[in-house]
């Protein structure tokens, strides 16, 4: 992997991250559309929660890691604070794979 | 911008910002012994700063794919970051320096943070909060990482790939008591994971916009 590489990278990912709000400062949303868009980025964000909880790549993780996500995500609903939540999810998945669950 | 913040919220930032630091360094260690020069895992962490894409486009190297083949499927990773721009445009900054700066700290932590917080004041404080701390402890873990190489032990055995997904769950909880919002990620996510084992890594996440639909037909519902 070259500089050059690594330098398309960048660029693309800050092209992307920076479309959103530049756009946002030139033109005025209607509010249905804004509420959409905010929609759409608990949306996004909670697919990426399956996907990672799930998947590896294009495989199945294994059990240990949708475990452990699950044990935090009852834990946030049960209004465990954060930090809770967090350590007791890589507890879990840690714990499992301990055990030799995959 | 730090008395505008919760004192819970920078609490669950620097817990994060924990865990960070421990993958950070297993990235850099990773990289190095794949092989790369010490200085690569430093500019992708640097001058990319989003620790998916990363490890996607290392992983490919190391496996012995093209440059091309990783840095297209950072890119596409990445593409989220297009539909969370629109979404928290507002809350990235303000004024266009203010806007340039904080688009590079975008990443689901800092946009998760700033979506929980009750207004706008603070969604934008808890941005730049996540984001800046998050940055500078990405960057520490990747150099050190790098420079400790295979001294690094495994951050699966730590659980650690379970703890970000968890942290953005906790995030994104309140978010899904609206209906709609519920109905439109439920959705979305079951098209992600149906689409996941064929589509390379990033483009099931887009997919997963399809799960607005049944966010959008109110409007016509209510005639107005």
């Amino acid at each position: 992997m070259s500089i050059v590489a690594v330098l398309v990278l960048a660029v693309g990912t800050y092209a992307f991250r920076v479309a959103g709000p530049l756009l946002r400062d030139r033109i005025v949303l209607p509010d249905r559309v804004r509420t959409l868009l905010s929609i759409s980025a608990v949306v996004l964000l909670f697919a990426l929660v399956a996907t990672a909880a799930v998947m590896d790549g294009q495989r199945f993780a294994g059990w240990a890691l949708p475990a452990g996500v699950l044990a935090g995500g009852v834990l946030a609903w049960r209004r465990a604070p954060f930090v809770v939540v967090v350590v007791a999810a890589a507890g879990v998945t840690a714990g499992l794979r301990l055990l030799g669950v995959g | 911008m730090w008395r505008t913040l919760d004192r819970e919220v920078v609490r669950d930032v620097l817990a994060l910002a924990a865990a960070d630091v421990v993958i950070g360094a297993s990235f850099g260690a990773i990289a190095v012994s794949a092989g790369l020069p010490l200085w690569l895992p430093c500019a992708l962490s640097l001058l990319v700063f989003a620790g998916g894409a990363q490890f996607l486009a290392v992983g490919v190297i190391a496996a012995g794919g093209s440059p091309l083949a990783a840095v297209f499927g950072g890119l596409l990773l990445n593409a989220r970051h297009l539909p969370f721009g629109l979404a928290i445009g507002d809350l990235v900054g303000r004024g266009r320096l203010g806007r340039l700066v904080g688009s590079h700290l975008m990443t689901d932590e800092s946009v998760a943070f700033a979506m929980a917080q009750r207004d706008q004041v603070r969604g934008r404080a808890a941005f730049w909060a996540t984001g800046t701390v998050l940055f500078v402890v990405w960057n520490l873990g990747t150099a050190a990482g790098a420079l400790a190489g295979t001294a690094i032990g495994d951050p699966a055995a730590l659980g650690l790939d379970a703890a970000f997904p968890a942290a953005l769950l906790a995030l994104v909880l309140p978010g899904l008591k609206d209906r709609d919002t519920r109905r439109a990620a439920l959705l979305g996510a079951a098209v992600a994971l149906a689409a996941s084992p064929f589509l390379p890594p990033g483009v099931p996440l887009l997919l997963a916009l399809a799960g607005l639909v049944v966010a959008v037909p109110r409007r016509t519902a209510v005639p107005s």
